[in-house]
């Protein structure tokens, strides 16, 4: 008899389950897992150090490739520790449009989460359906911000420019593929503002949602991949420092919307989901009601923007720029506009803390300042970090086709594990 | 009562048959595929694409060489020399963004008192070796000169906003 040993599998970083460029190091018997070593490093892109080389609002654009499928919510971090360590307040109206957006990036990221968690368990359909409304979400981005990613569109003390009244329209008026008719329908949700269109779309997604859970919530396949696979006890999983769904799934209702509210949180009505075992599909589950209750916040959001018009911006020259029809024809303001761009604002000397719930946990920004116009140091919270801290634990004693699973439940961005 | 409906229910695939017809429906509804380069999906007049420099309507170029994109370019990607030209004016004499170095925040169109540097929302680019990623003042204003119009139409429909 030949002695038996265990295998050693090098799992990624090139695996597309992988989730981008998790290396795994996987001590297999057999094809169950003895020990998982997860391998990081082959993203990282020293952010945190970068920061502390350039004026505060120029990292706002880094913020958002950090965790690149939640991009708003990144920049809400980083930007509400700036506030809290110059000590304002953005506008009512700046803090529901950042609820707002907050919301759709949370959308925007649970999309791209149960599409790959799917495709990945072998669900091809559910990708594809995601995506098209990721499509419709990133319009919005785009017509708020001009990127579909990466906006760089929070600042401190509000939001860069108000929300559109028109919302881009297809152009080709017909081609080959499509009729004047069939484009003139596309086109049609797209008549008025930005406001307009994602009403419509709240209207649309509670169905579109309906949908997902039909190909998926009672599917036999969907069910035997995930039920049981990577279960975390509510003890273990605060012990592990889980945050967002992954605690939520274990039943510990913890949301930093209803416990710490920022923004407008305090002042819209929502309800936080939570799972009974801990186990896959019932993140899965919790993840799928937050998609509801996004929806939910976001239709209250657009109502509240409608009837309430007003600045999007703080009134202080020393921190916001001023509007560019007075910057030219206002020495004062130009001075200011010079100023702001080149040296930008000191902030007096402290260290502040400021978390948001991202769409996967805590996203947190710890901010010292010694009173120069950069940071002296700055340490990002990414909610990814320990919840890939834990692959270990959660998947000992599973077989080889469940460590993908466990990835994908994690919902795992290394963009934000590595910074 | 209920071990014999779940008995019946996965017995008959019940689950996988209503899964399949939402499947199904969407084999026989309008495609909402947007077929590319024929058609083109909605573009914003804030859009951040391909960087351009402009010029007044009697040919001068904007750019004043005050430096404050270089100044406040997050990813360092504008290099500016600057000189008086033969009249007196101060121009730059160099103007080079790196589109590798770029990330596309739009500061410089934001710092730009004068209006000269501008994010187009032209996204259909490329290079065919590294040195043509460097975008020199001469490929920047030939942007600029070609696209005015549709540059100066978004310019004014954000002015509101900005």
């Amino acid at each position: 008899m030949p002695e038996i040993r265990n295998y050693t599998l090098n799992f990624g970083p090139q695996h597309p389950a992988a989730h981008g460029v998790l290396r795994l190091v996987l001590e297999m018997d057999g094809e169950v897992i003895q020990r998982a070593d997860p391998h990081i490093g082959l993203l990282h892109r020293a952010t945190e150090k970068l920061a502390e080389s350039k004026p505060y609002n120029q990292s706002i654009g880094y913020m958002d490739r950090l965790d690149y499928v939640s991009m708003m919510c990144n920049e809400h971090a980083y930007v509400m520790a700036i506030e809290k360590l110059l000590g304002i307040e953005p506008p009512i109206r700046a803090r529901y449009i950042r609820t707002m957006f907050d919301e759709i990036t949370r959308i925007l990221n649970h999309m791209m989460w149960l599409g790959t968690h799917a495709l990945d368990v072998g669900a091809m359909t559910v990708f594809l359906y995601c995506f098209r409304e990721r499509e419709d979400l990133m319009d919005c981005y785009e017509a708020v911000s001009g990127a579909r990613m990466h906006a760089t569109y929070y600042r401190p003390g509000g939001v860069y420019r108000d929300l559109p009244d028109k919302m881009p329209e297809y152009e080709v008026k017909d081609s080959k593929w499509h009729s004047a008719d069939e484009i003139a329908r596309r086109n049609e949700n797209r008549k008025g503002s930005l406001l307009d269109f994602i009403e419509d779309f709240t209207r649309r997604f509670p169905g579109y949602i309906d949908e997902y859970e039909t190909l998926l919530t009672d599917n036999r396949i969907w069910k035997q991949r995930t039920v049981g696979i990577g279960a975390v006890s509510p003890e273990r999983a605060m012990q592990l420092g889980f945050t967002g769904p992954m605690l939520r799934g274990s039943g510990v209702a913890w949301d930093l919307r209803k416990k710490q509210p920022y923004a407008a949180y305090d002042e819209v009505d929502f309800d936080i989901p939570v799972g009974v075992n801990g186990d896959s599909y019932d993140r899965y589950l919790v993840r799928v009601e937050e998609l509801r209750q996004s929806n939910r916040i976001i239709k209250q959001c657009v109502d509240w923007l409608r009837a309430n018009p007003g600045p999007v911006m703080i009134d202080d020259h020393k921190i916001a720029p001023p509007r560019r029809a007075t910057m030219k024809n206002d020495m004062e303001a130009l001075i200011h506009h010079f100023k702001l761009f080149t040296e930008g604002y000191c902030p007096p000397p402290g260290e502040v803390y400021a978390a948001v719930e991202a769409p996967k946990g805590e996203f947190g920004c710890y901010l010292i300042s010694d009173g120069a116009n950069k940071p002296f140091r700055l340490k990002l919270r990414a909610p990814g970090f320990p919840h890939l801290a834990a692959m270990d634990e959660m998947v000992k004693g599973h077989m080889l086709a469940d460590v993908v699973a466990v990835i994908g439940t994690m919902d795992i961005v290394f963009g934000e594990i590595d910074r | 009562m209920n071990a014999l409906r779940n008995y019946i229910k996965s017995l008959f695939l019940l689950e996988l048959f209503k899964g399949m017809s939402v499947t199904g429906r969407y084999l026989f509804r309008r495609k909402f595929t947007v077929q590319y380069p024929e058609e083109k999906a909605p573009v914003s007049p804030r859009f951040r694409g391909l960087h351009a420099q402009r010029r007044y309507p009697n040919g001068e170029e904007r750019c004043i060489a005050c430096k404050l994109c270089e100044a406040t370019c997050p990813a360092l990607a504008i290099t500016i020399e600057a000189a008086p030209r033969e009249d007196g004016q101060r121009r730059t004499t160099r103007y080079d963004i790196d589109l590798f170095k770029c990330i596309y925040c739009g500061f410089c169109e934001e710092s730009c008192p004068v209006d000269a540097i501008v994010e187009t929302r032209i996204y259909e680019y490329h290079f065919e070796n590294r040195e043509d990623a460097v975008m020199t003042k001469d490929k920047l204003l030939a942007v600029g000169d070609k696209y005015e119009a549709q540059i100066a139409a978004d310019r004014a429909a954000q002015a509101p906003y900005r």
